[in-house]
């Protein structure tokens, strides 16, 4: 047998023809919903303006007279997002910075399979959560006269909140494990308390994985859909900006029009297309921006 | 700390080294501490009462109705009814989605471990949109199901459009998985296989995937735990009707557990939502089997290099 030339085999070909087919199917997976939200977006545009899409005040697809400004599901989707990220980047963030930087190995071995746990809940139950336990107390204490809603957007984004707090804690975790000892002990070896170590050399060091993890809680708030829909609302014929009141985000307007047969020409079909697009924009910059991040927190140290 | 101005003369401490180790108390290192610790307690509390309140709700529905009879829409006939046909189609769908996601994504993952070189443009291209596609919203990809899978290809409102969707939308989460497997695998034992004159797949088939079963093997769980969860696609995707009979085949109507807890608890009537919260509990207990398998696999068989 010689040494000098390979031998023919096409059974590795055949297999890696395969393998490049199945990898395939992720970017296949990617067109699809691009050619999925396209077309119909674009006939939705050919009868609603996109000025009057942007900029109108009034979103009432299934009301007359009918309405199509996205401006009521935008609002209270940033409203929403911007109550769950305020709550879960606290939580999250201490929660990362106790695992890493205070916990023992043993204690951190027992809480990180708690936090998966918190993280696989379904969303369902998060919702139901949301409508029957959190806001009959937060009816109750509430102080003053005017009560949240039965459905409200405040107590839907404490549980997004809550929802989100293992995404950013194992996100930040991992950031700050990666951090090199050697900037921790060279900071011990000057005198530093742990919190400062903790506060002025890692947490700057970790930064950009951090941030990071912000830009995904946010991401994932955004296109959060059953909290929402169960205990958020379904209202978007007015901008609503507060958050003890009913009010539909996109996400909630696309689950509660799409669960209904709806008729494939109509424009409330096309309506769930027009939306989506937005939120998939909207994501899709996130997770851009995210990935971005991450990439240079393992470059620096890894 | 607050040592005697010292005469000039005076003895040194017999032992210096206590004043050094010697615990000072800081009120600022204590608070930030207890601050970290409540942000988790915070967390941990909002789980626990999350499972006793679901389990409180549902407790008097918590018996062999819940799953020896069939949902019902009537107020009168829901004392008797229990979620049979969602929790065979929750088993019909995610038998399905695990045939359709496991193979690929675990044979996408060996070619971008193994064969993909990373200085082309499409592999570089290839893992972004691997890692964009993790973080795209569900009910996104109830509206590729919709447009595309039922209505373009015609698939209808079926098991089968079910499972591809959530195959899909967990086909990143088994490639990233599979991928870290893979990648623990020591380079030395592929150098070996090689100099024994073993080609490419012959080293990965023989050596390098049973070495990383256990670490696919709990990606995979934990990709199927999330698909199990997952309502917001298949709200989409018909899911959301009373479904009285077990769904019999590829090309069946069917609900699943997620959707059916949907259905009941947005339902005016005491009655369903107890039915919803005894639902809950069920799928709470199957998922915390899920992790705990996945967690067994990982701490018992897989090896460190």
């Amino acid at each position: 047998m010689s040494l000098r030339r390979g031998r023919r085999r096409p059974g590795e070909r055949v297999i890696e023809a395969l393998l490049v087919v199945a990898a395939a199917v992720s970017v296949a997976t990617t067109v699809g919903i691009v050619v999925a939200l396209v077309e119909p977006t674009v006939e939705f545009f050919a009868e609603v303006g996109v000025v009057e899409f942007l900029t109108g005040d009034r979103w009432t697809p299934t009301l007359d007279p009918r309405s199509y400004g996205v401006l009521p599901l935008l609002t209270s989707t940033i409203i929403s997002t911007f109550i769950a990220v305020a709550i879960a980047i606290p939580l999250g963030l201490g929660s990362a910075i106790y695992l890493a930087e205070y916990a023992s190995g043993r204690t951190r071995k027992a809480l990180k399979p708690l936090l998966e746990i918190l993280a696989g809940i379904p969303t369902v139950v998060y919702g139901f959560f949301a409508l029957f336990a959190l806001n009959s107390v937060l009816r109750s204490i509430w102080p003053g006269t005017d009560q949240p809603d039965f459905q409200n957007i405040l107590v839907a984004s404490i549980v997004m909140g809550i929802m989100i707090v293992p995404t950013v804690a194992s996100l930040s975790e991992d950031a700050m494990t990666a951090v090199p000892e050697s900037l921790r002990a060279g900071a011990y070896a000057l005198a530093s308390s742990k919190m400062q170590v903790a506060v002025r050399v890692v947490l700057p060091a970790a930064v950009s994985g951090i941030v990071a993890s912000f830009v995904l809680g946010l991401s994932r708030a955004i296109g959060e859909t059953m909290i929402v829909t169960i205990a958020g609302g379904l209202s978007s014929d007015h901008i609503e900006l507060n958050p003890l009141r009913a009010a539909a985000t996109m996400t909630a307007f696309i689950a509660n029009i799409g669960q209904g047969d709806v008729p494939v020409d109509s424009l409330d079909y096309r309506s769930i297309f027009a939306v989506g697009s937005l939120l998939f924009g909207f994501t899709f910059a996130l997770n851009a921006l995210s990935i971005r991040l991450v990439r240079r927190f393992r470059e620096v140290y890894e | 700390m607050t040592a005697p101005p010292a005469v000039l003369a005076a003895p040194a401490p017999s032992d210096p080294g206590a004043a050094l180790t010697r615990r000072r108390v800081r009120v600022g290192e204590t608070l930030f501490r207890l601050a970290l610790l409540s942000c988790l307690v915070v967390a941990f509390a909002f789980l626990v009462w999350i499972v006793a309140f679901a389990i409180y709700r549902g407790w008097d529905r918590l018996d062999a109705r819940l799953w020896e009879n069939m949902p019902t829409g009537r107020v009168s006939r829901i004392e008797g009814a229990g979620v049979q046909s969602a929790i065979t189609g929750t088993l019909w769908v995610i038998g399905t989605t695990a045939l359709i996601c496991l193979p690929i994504g675990i044979l996408a993952a060996i070619y971008l471990e193994e064969y993909a070189n990373n200085e082309r443009w499409y592999n570089r291209l290839l893992e972004l949109n691997i890692q964009n596609l993790a973080g795209v919203p569900s009910i996104i990809f109830g509206i590729l199901g919709l447009g595309v899978i039922a209505r373009a290809m015609g698939l209808g409102f079926t098991v089968l459009t079910a499972s591809l969707i959530l195959a899909l939308l967990v086909l990143p989460i088994v490639i990233i998985a599979t991928r870290e497997a893979i990648r623990a695998v020591p380079q030395s034992i592929r150098q070996a296989s090689y100099a024994l004159g073993a080609t490419r797949w012959q080293t990965i088939s023989r050596q390098v995937l049973p070495i990383a079963v256990p670490g696919i093997a709990t990606g995979s769980i934990l990709a199927l735990s999330r698909a199990i969860g997952e309502a917001a696609p298949l709200i989409m995707l018909g899911a959301v009707t009373y479904i009285t009979f077990n769904p019999n085949g590829l090309d069946s109507a069917y609900t699943v557990l997620p959707v059916q807890i949907f259905s009941l608890v947005i339902e005016a009537q005491a009655g369903f939502q107890r039915l919803g919260a005894a639902a809950i509990v069920l799928l709470l207990g199957l998922l915390l089997l899920m992790n705990s398998l996945a967690i067994v696999v990982r701490n018992r068989f897989q090896k460190r290099w």
